[in-house]
């Protein structure tokens, strides 16, 4: 019997080694740095990002399988992977003072951070069921302790709690799916699942059906489509707020790069039955984020509302089921990426020692308090609203163009009448930080401490 | 030999009842177990769709599976355990800072 050594292409999946090694780093040099010192992790941790990105360029154009078909190199992985280093590297200049701030700066925040990048960067290039199941777990397990980091935080444990249960439980769905496409058709690895049912055909097996059924469940819960979203706001407001960020930019363009890949790559066979789904799903998705966006009162949740309902716009582009859907959710990610790690930036900027400024109240007056912090919030609003001539508007044109396209008309006009109801409650802040006075307890603060400045 | 097909029920009746179990019951803890339950009805239709396929994949996509749900008991006890602390209780709907 011959026994033939597998080829090892650890090549291939180089930026997201760059970034395991970064992060083993991080968690050897925790030993070694004092408390109180824990910011030059944090330089430690840019260095990997900065690895982790050159390398990606490099390997830009290439296109190969490795490990047995296991893993691909392709642009498609690439470019979500430098999403990802994005969203990393901006959370982990956002989160150095906040830290700080909140009392808990500890190494293994950038460890945690480091691992759950390693894990979406593994997914997006996953070509075989287990392997995205496997990267979708890294992801989530480092992103459970992350939420719940503020460890004697009673609303940051409830969130850790909250998103562990509902996470395991959609995996389990999501595993489920996997193993009855492994039932149903003799294999987990995407490439041979696209052979098989080439070959064989969809009908008489019910398996199937099942199974795509509870992988669209599965995906569902992790990029946060309606039903599957009421971890979402409950998580997101009661993180820590650069957690929050990455989670609302990272997790969420993670759980895209994986369910675009098994969808649209290994199930487009079974695309009739599935199409309208996700059409569905998106006008759920959009509305229900968008209204309920409406009532809040926190910016956190307000925001975690509007991160469903940019879900919704995205699985519009998904819907539509062409290369133009994918291009336009690439980039629609791209500027959702900088757009939302933006505002939440401001979130974090407003931060004072211990407490932080989460209500929409607290922005009044902002505009003649700090102008330019109030004008980047601004435009990062006008962008997620999708207001020509920002980021948003372009990217959104591209989602609704690939759904018009395809045939999707009333999907796009759904869509853009959805733009048109988020624009009340992203403009809502601007109105807030622009028109309205500080409010009486913050003013009769400030004035006090001017009498005795004066004293 | 018994079919595969009474395999297959056997875990979609499992997977159902951890699925109920975690939509019904509200203590932390049973919740979790019921998320276990799930994951081993995941396993026992990896166990049988590999040995009726007789391909290996099967088998060694359990020990991964296996592998995870220990990583997920180690988060999520941790979890469970620093609630229980704070607040002297697991159940979840006594966990309800958040909501809108």
């Amino acid at each position: 019997m011959d026994f033939v050594v597998p080829t090892v292409d650890l090549g291939s999946i180089a930026p997201a080694l760059l970034v395991l090694a970064t992060a083993l780093l991080v968690l050897v040099g925790e030993l070694f740095t004092a408390p109180g010192r824990k910011g030059a992790l944090a330089v430690l941790a840019l260095l990997g990002v900065a690895g982790a990105t050159a390398k990606s360029f490099l390997l830009w154009g290439q296109s190969e399988t490795a490990f047995g078909g296991m893993v691909a190199l392709d642009n498609y992985g690439l470019f979500f992977g430098l999403i990802f280093l994005i969203a990393l590297g901006m959370t982990v200049l956002l989160s150095v003072r906040y830290l700080d701030q909140m009392d808990m700066d500890h190494g293994e925040y950038y460890v945690l951070l480091l691992l759950a990048t390693f894990g979406m960067m593994l997914m997006a290039s996953g070509t075989d069921l287990i392997v995205i199941f496997l990267g979708l777990e890294i992801l989530s397990l480092s992103l459970y302790v992350l939420a719940g980091f503020a460890r004697t935080d009673l609303r940051a444990q409830e969130a850790a709690l909250k998103y562990f249960l509902l996470g395991a439980f959609s995996s389990g769905f999501l595993l489920y799916g996997a193993a009855l496409t492994y039932a149903a058709t003799g294999t987990t690895n995407l490439a041979r699942i696209v052979g098989f049912l080439a070959q064989a055909g969809v009908a008489g097996n019910p398996l199937l059906w099942i199974a795509v059924g509870l992988l669209m469940v599965g995906f569902g819960f992790k990029v946060a489509t309606v039903p599957f979203q009421m971890w979402v706001p409950d998580v997101y407001q009661g993180a820590p707020t650069p957690v929050t960020a990455f989670m609302s930019v990272g997790a969420k363009a993670a759980g895209f790069a994986g369910f675009l890949r098994v969808f649209l790559y290994a199930f487009p066979a079974l695309s009739v039955d599935w199409t309208w789904l996700l059409a569905a799903l998106a006008v759920l998705t959009m509305t229900l984020g968008n209204v309920v966006a409406i009532a809040q009162g926190d910016i956190k949740r307000m925001l975690a509302y509007s991160s469903i309902a940019h879900a919704g716009y995205l699985l519009v582009a998904m819907a539509s089921n062409s290369q133009a859907g994918v291009s336009a959710v690439l980039f629609y990610l791209v500027a959702y990426a900088f757009t939302n790690l933006g505002a939440f930036a401001v979130v974090v900027y407003l931060a004072r020692q211990g407490q932080e400024a989460l209500e929409l109240s607290d922005y009044a007056g902002l505009g003649s308090r700090a102008p330019l912090v109030a004008l980047a919030m601004t435009t990062f609003m006008v962008s997620l609203a999708g207001v020509p001539p920002t980021a948003g508007f372009v990217a959104k044109f591209y989602l609704f163009g690939a759904a018009v396209e395809a045939g999707l008309v009333w999907l796009a006009v759904i869509g853009v009448l959805n733009s048109v109801i988020s624009a009340y409650y992203y403009l809502r802040l601007i109105v807030i930080m622009y028109m309205r006075e500080p409010s009486a307890l913050l003013a009769l603060a400030e004035s006090t401490v001017g009498a005795i400045f004066k004293i | 030999m018994v079919p595969v097909s009474y395999y297959l029920i056997l875990s979609g009746i499992l997977f159902t009842i951890g699925t109920v179990g975690i939509l019904v019951r509200r203590n932390a803890l049973v919740i979790f177990m019921s998320i276990e339950v799930m994951l081993n009805a995941v396993n026992l239709t990896f166990l049988a769709a590999g040995r009726y396929l007789n391909s290996l994949d099967g088998q060694v996509i359990v020990l991964l599976v296996l592998t995870v749900a220990a990583a997920e008991v180690a988060v999520g006890l941790a979890l469970i355990v620093a609630i229980f602390r704070s607040r002297g209780t697991t159940d979840v709907d006594e966990v309800n800072l958040l909501k809108w």
